[in-house]
């Protein structure tokens, strides 16, 4: 574990170092600024303007809380809203946990280096707040905890760090939001995860990204699972936005253990995202799922995917598809290194177009070129994830259904 | 009905099909006969409206509209359905999904599968890894939860085990209102036979089809020209005992 000093010096260090992948964002075109909003209690979430309402449902945020285990709700700088209502799920603000629980500093920044780049270093410098989310061991939650990070505050760098911790035996499922107001144009939005799988326990994470054209984001993630444990992530982002640029990474170390990414993204012209997932296998019978599925309608797309396997027995597959619809740029990256004998690793990677025969298949059944082709869009985007609740299954359904709907 | 007149096809430039004419008449189902590349799938692709399929001259007409250059899905709205030989594979989408397409939500997918024992594949993925047989199924099905008035089939025993081949054999008979007649109907069959309006063209090669089929008439496609229209079954028969060049010798 790290002093708080020396997490201090290696940040400052760290406060000038670019990221190894994507643009370079000028942080200092940005406000860092804390922006003071008032607590809302639960009804006053449902009071918001219903435009708002609407960004925070597409972005996973139910207002009404129902269905939903607990609720974090970041507005700019400032904690919103937060409570749990599961039995054995805490759910608490980074900042106040930290303050209130030794425990808390055992997590923190454990698995991130603080000095990776200068979005982590700016992270540490000056952290608004973020969440923390635990299940306590054999704890097993039906209904997922939502979390969503609002911008509002035009031209402001939202930094956020938040901490998930999965106990033993516990099953935890996370859905998270991020999203802008519908007046906000440009803002950076830097996030810090750290996923704790201990022993046996399951975790699912889905994140619904609903930025604004001119946002720039760098999330950090790193998780560690542990023996027996599952990790399920899943990203979505199928609206406009300027750049993003992340590389989520995965430690299996315990055996056994496994995890999945699954990603759906939809770019549009002017995006760039550069959107990786790493996961390392480094024991027996570990297992490791990548899929992404992607289409630009004029976007820089970048899809990296590299596994790497540590120990003998263990299963990885990667699975990268891209579909050009309206121009731009699918670069996909997959890459496997096998550092022992007895690994089973293997990927597929295409990048196309939609197939004519299928369109007409489907027009043939009765339906116009239209709802053919969208058609066979959806069916490219709904991957098959496995794990999950139903309802939250269906959830992720309907926001690539509306999405899509919105894209096509 | 359907009516081709001096029917002319080309597919990237080369004529696959030449002076074709054809009418089924409501309550009639033909049968195609021919040798492999002979341009039987080009005839009913180009009926289905596949754009890659040009129609150089002459003129399709079904149901009293001219159809010639009409897409493909305002074909399949006036009533003419298909049933793939080689169908392709559709990621993500389902069979349920498309037979609720197929069907515009009328029809209940799960009841309607029982009947071909397809249950189990609602929830796969359109075509993916199926084989022959279910293939046929699962295009049978789709055919009909679309119930189109044209049925057009392209080999739809290719692939299938004897044990099937009953089962889709009495289907395609049941779609396309040829099944044989049973006691106790409210009807006489002469009047039930007489109302039918279901319209059927189906390629065969084994001939096995005519076994649950009874068809009207048969005819053979050579070298992209009709030829020998008559009983299928004597047809058949010909072609079994002399080939087509030696069948289709009396028309040429």
């Amino acid at each position: 574990m790290y002093t708080v000093t020396e997490l201090e010096e290696k940040a400052r260090r760290a406060l000038d170092k670019k990221a190894t992948f994507g643009d370079d964002v000028d942080l200092d075109s940005f406000d860092r600024t804390f922006v003071p909003h008032k607590y809302l209690a639960e009804e006053e979430i449902c009071a918001l303007p219903e435009d708002e309402q609407k960004r925070l449902i597409m972005s996973g945020l139910d207002v009404t809380d129902k269905g939903r285990g607990g609720t974090y709700f970041q507005k700019d700088t400032t904690v919103i809203h937060c409570h749990s209502d599961e039995e054995g799920i805490e759910v608490m603000p980074v900042t106040e946990a930290l303050k209130k629980h030794d425990w808390v500093k055992e997590y923190f920044w454990q698995l991130v280096p603080v000095d990776q780049d200068k979005y982590t270093a700016s992270a540490f410098l000056e952290l608004h707040d973020g969440y923390v989310i635990r299940a306590l061991p054999g704890s097993k939650s039906i209904y997922p905890i939502q979390a969503c990070l609002y911008l509002d505050k035009e031209n402001l760098q939202q930094n956020v760090h938040n901490l998930i911790i999965a106990e033993e035996g516990s099953e935890l499922h996370i859905i998270t939001g991020c999203a802008t107001s519908p007046h906000m144009k440009r803002g950076v939005h830097v996030g810090i995860s750290e996923f704790f799988v201990k022993k046996g326990a399951k975790l699912s994470f889905t994140m619904i990204h609903n930025w604004a054209e001119e946002m720039t984001v760098r999330p950090r993630s790193v998780a560690r699972v542990e023996e027996g444990g599952l990790f399920i992530n899943n990203y979505i982002c199928m609206k406009p936005v300027r750049s993003i640029q992340m590389y989520p990474t995965t430690h299996l170390v315990g055996n056994d253990a496994a995890a999945m990414f699954y990603s759906v993204i939809v770019g549009t012209p002017g995006s760039y995202l550069d959107i990786g997932g790493r996961i390392f296998l480094k024991n027996r019978g570990c297992r490791a799922e990548i899929v992404q599925r992607s289409i630009s309608n004029g976007a820089h797309i970048i899809n990296r995917g590299h596994l790497i396997g540590e120990a003998p027995d263990i299963k990885a597959h990667l699975e990268c598809k891209g579909l050009l619809l309206g121009g731009g740029i699918i670069d996909s990256i997959p890459q496997l290194e096998g550092h022992v004998e007895g690994v089973d690793m293997s990927h597929e990677a295409a990048v196309g177009k939609l197939a004519e025969e299928e369109i007409n298949y489907l027009m043939s059944r009765g339906i116009s070129q239209e709802q053919a082709t969208s058609t066979i869009v959806r069916g490219f985007l709904s991957v098959d994830i496995k794990g999950l609740p139903g309802p939250l299954k269906e959830e992720i359904d309907r926001t690539i259904d509306t999405s899509n709907r919105d894209t096509m | 009905m359907l009516i081709i007149e001096d029917l002319q096809v080309e597919l990237a430039g080369r004529t696959l099909l030449k002076d074709i004419d054809l009418q089924i008449r409501p309550g009639e189902t033909h049968i195609l006969f021919g040798p492999n590349g002979s341009g039987k799938t080009s005839l009913l692709m180009t009926i289905m409206g596949y754009p890659q399929y040009v129609v150089k001259k002459g003129k399709i007409t079904f149901g009293g509209t001219d159809i010639t250059h009409a897409p493909i899905n305002e074909r399949a709205a006036l009533g003419i359905g298909m049933s793939y030989q080689r169908p392709p594979t559709i990621n993500g989408l389902k069979t349920r999904q498309v037979l609720d397409i197929c069907a515009k939500r009328t029809i209940d997918a799960g009841e309607m599968a029982r009947s071909l024992n397809f249950e189990d594949f609602l929830d796969r993925d359109i075509n993916a890894g199926f084989s022959g047989g279910e293939i046929k199924r699962s295009e049978l099905l789709q055919l009909k939860a679309q119930n189109p008035d044209l049925m057009l089939f392209d080999e739809p025993e290719s692939g299938v085990d004897i044990e099937n081949m009953a089962l889709i054999g009495t289907t395609i008979a049941q779609i396309l209102e040829k099944e044989s007649p049973r006691a106790g109907n409210t009807k006489p069959v002469a009047r039930k036979w007489k109302e039918r309006t279901k319209m059927g063209l189906i390629i065969t090669h084994t001939g096995y089809i005519l076994d649950y089929v009874p068809a009207d008439k048969g005819q053979v496609l050579f070298n992209g020209v009709l030829a020998c229209a008559g009983n299928p079954r004597e047809i058949f028969q010909c072609i079994g005992q002399l080939g087509y060049e030696e069948c289709v010798k009396c028309t040429l």
